[in-house]
């Protein structure tokens, strides 16, 4: 290393690693993990979830974790939060759903209304 | 990139890991394999939080959720809850109140807190470089060595109006300029970790829980001095902190931060570690320069000062942990941002140890200038069970007591100074209504005692001598004049002895005369202790109204000088009772009293065997 933009690029991949701590995320998903949510495969859906914004190297994305909301028949549910933009509810998600919601919405920003259950707060 | 979900952070400074925070740590990484979650969490070994209080103390990101006084038995709900379900666990979190507190930012603990030195410690893994680096770190050493010249950051420093932590509050400018100055080719930069007053732990928790941080102030001084060596000074009772900062030195070897032409200037640096024996003195620069040297770690007279005959004769800095943890902060956001914080005076934060009877103890960091009152019951939560607040000792050994009507006081090098305390390294010692002060001030001296080094009289000598008073004192033999003996001897041992460690010494008893003169008057002449701590001095008492006679007391007394019957009820014999206290812990009704003073029994057999002593003389 022998300047500061070869610290910066050290620095930059060291706060991917990092961002779950910073509070800067600009879109949040909570996976419902429920005894329902898993029992219907929230697990799955969350690990897709995982897999993809890491191999999309989305850093300004966070995963987290919900309990029961009450949308048995829905599970997995997940809600998909950002910044300034009402909460989009999606249901009955699948590793497959999960990828298309990934590159449609956290991506180009569409809705996928297909599997959307409800918005707003 | 990783795909984590969570991370799982894990205080392991010195106070949470002998409370078994890595115990809890090995539990989390069981269930964790168990569950089959190994690559959706992180668990991360951190630097202290801080409320040691709590410990051990886990914080869960990315909620930032705060866990206290976890057990091994609650590792395997944490992971079934709140890991797998999502359902934070609310008993683990802090009740205040009626109010359970889920996040570690709304924790009243950190409310008044200003974090710059500690600013990573407890929040990074500290023996990864990358977290480091992630939160800005080196980026102060990159600037200053591309962008400016040595005179530029001595400037910056200036400009900050940064002091030394380490007690005196020498500015650190000036110490770096006199260095800078010199002509010599050879100089050295030496990082004071020789931490010894009693309940202090702030430069421990500093080198473990943030070592980059340490090395990379030390590495700027070091540019801004021309040095291009660097030993920390660190006590061998501190392994982890020797172990962190060995790491530290080689992670930063590993990318080029250490060595020939450090970004690629002609700056060239190495550091390396000097392990202390843990003499008390060997934390004066003299005294550590001459350790490192490999002599015996003895002060010799200043001037010269380190700046022009340090280590090895040559120009030397030496700075205290704190002060190199600043520097980073300081050359990223600002002098003007560190200079905003505090008074006219003493400038940004000052890192204190809360020990003593105080609900929260622990590490904190507080802007210069708070009043003792926000820092011992605001950030300290006040006393413990609601007692009342009596003293505070300011700066260990050397430093003084400040009583109730000083808690308005703000903290800074010389309103301290002016009331006999001192900032010291930061230990603050609180102390409730059940101390005595002539014992605290004994306490103090015995320490200096032993750890005098002996070179010089006024030292070895004088503060033998106190240390005889004060035992007379506390003993019941205390005479008229010992008082105004002590402050003439405290005063010669302040004016006349060689270093910093016998200068200050006689502070504590000087200090508590200055405040608590009645305490020591009535061991003096009523012959009694108010708190009860001075055995000679109290007696413990039946009261034969709530005694039930159940002959406990007199069963479990080793000296056999407690009699009675049931219907008689039970009395100490004053004469034989040797103080040991196990009447008063076992009485099932609390029928044993602690009284100030010495009984009338008690002082006619003294007197009597005091005359036949006097008789057999002749």
């Amino acid at each position: 290393m022998k300047t500061l933009a070869d610290l910066k690029k050290i620095r930059e991949k060291a706060q991917e690693e990092m961002k779950l701590r910073g509070s800067d995320a600009r879109i949040k998903i909570v996976v419902g993990m429920g005894t329902s949510g898993i029992a219907m495969g929230a697990r799955e859906v969350m690990r897709t979830f995982l897999e993809e914004i890491a191999n999309r190297n989305l850093t300004d994305v966070i995963v987290t974790q919900t309990g029961e909301k009450g949308l048995s028949s829905l599970e997995p549910v997940v809600d998909l939060m950002e910044e300034g933009k009402e909460t989009v509810t999606y249901g009955n998600m699948t590793p497959d759903k999960v990828k298309k919601v990934v590159v449609e919405h956290i991506v180009n920003g569409r809705i996928v209304s297909d599997y959307v259950v409800s918005t707003g707060n | 990139m990783s795909l984590k979900r969570i991370d799982l952070l894990i205080c392991c400074g010195s106070s949470c890991i002998s409370a078994g925070a890595l115990k809890i740590k090995e539990a989390f990484h069981r269930a964790i394999e168990d569950k089959g979650l190994t690559h959706e969490i992180n668990i991360i070994e951190t630097g202290c939080m801080g409320p040691c209080d709590y410990g051990p103390v886990l914080v869960i990101y990315p909620e930032g959720i705060f866990y206290k006084h976890v057990a091994i038995e609650d590792v395997e709900e944490i992971v079934s809850e709140h890991f797998i379900k999502g359902r934070p666990v609310t008993r683990l979190m802090l009740q205040d109140e009626e109010k359970t507190i889920r996040m570690q930012k709304e924790v009243p603990f950190y409310q008044k807190q200003i974090k710059v030195a500690l600013e990573n410690c407890g929040y990074i893994n500290p023996e990864s470089m990358d977290e480091y680096i992630a939160t800005g770190g080196y980026e102060a050493l990159g600037m200053a060595l591309t962008t400016m010249d040595p005179q530029d950051a001595i400037n910056i420093v200036k400009a900050s109006g940064l002091r030394g932590r380490g007690g005196g509050g020498f500015p650190t400018h000036i110490k770096w300029q006199m260095v800078h100055d010199r002509q010599e080719k050879e100089k050295y930069i030496i990082c004071n970790g020789d931490e010894g007053d009693p309940g202090a732990f702030m430069d421990r928790s500093l080198l473990e829980g943030d070592p980059h941080r340490v090395l990379e102030g030390m590495m700027i001084a070091a540019y801004s001095i021309g040095a291009s060596q660097g030993f920390f000074y660190i006590r061998a009772e501190y392994p982890l902190a020797i172990k962190r900062i060995r790491q530290a030195i080689e992670q930063a070897r590993s990318i080029g931060l250490m060595g020939q032409n450090i970004f690629g200037t002609d700056f060239c640096f190495e550091a390396e570690v000097r392990t202390g024996a843990g003499a008390f003195v060997c934390g004066e620069e003299m005294a550590l320069i001459h350790s490192i040297e490999g002599e015996r770690g003895n002060p010799t007279p200043k001037p010269p000062y380190p700046a022009v005959q340090g280590l090895w004769g040559k120009p030397t800095v030496v700075n205290n942990v704190e002060t190199f943890a600043n520097i980073p902060s300081i050359f990223v956001k600002g002098a003007d941002w560190f200079a905003n914080m505090g008074t006219e005076t003493s400038k940004g934060t000052k890192v204190f140890a809360l020990t003593g009877d105080v609900r929260n103890t622990g590490l904190v960091e507080v802007p210069m200038g708070i009043t003792l009152r926000e820092l011992i019951f605001e950030v300290g939560g006040g006393i413990i069970n609601d007692r009342k607040f009596k003293a505070v000792q300011l700066g260990g050994p050397s430093g003084g007591c400040l009583t109730a009507e000083h808690l308005d006081v703000g903290v800074d090098y010389e309103s301290l100074k002016a009331r006999g305390a001192m900032m010291g390294s930061g230990g603050v010692i609180v102390m409730d209504e059940r101390k005595c002060m002539v014992n605290v001030a004994k306490f103090f001296i015995e320490f200096c005692v032993e750890e005098s080094c002996g070179k010089c009289s006024p030292c070895r000598i004088g503060l033998k001598q106190m240390h005889h008073i004060m035992e007379r004192i506390t003993s019941g033999n205390g005479r008229e004049g010992d008082i105004d003996e002590l402050l003439r001897l405290g005063e010669s041992v302040r004016n006349l002895s060689l270093c910093g460690l016998g200068q200050t010494a006689p502070n504590p008893v000087l200090s508590t005369i200055r405040y608590f003169r009645d305490e020591y008057e009535t061991h003096i002449r009523d012959k009694s202790c108010h708190a009860n701590v001075c055995l000679d001095l109290m007696h413990f008492q039946i009261d034969k109204d709530r005694c039930i006679g159940c002959s406990l007391c007199s069963r479990k007394c080793p000296a056999t000088c407690i009699s009675g019957s049931r219907e008689e009820k039970y009395t100490i014999h004053q004469v034989e009772c040797i103080k040991c206290g196990n009447c008063f812990d076992v009485c099932p009704v609390k029928a044993i009293e602690k009284i100030p003073g010495v009984p009338e029994e008690v002082a006619a057999h003294k007197a009597r065997k005091a005359a036949q002593k006097s008789d057999d003389l002749f």
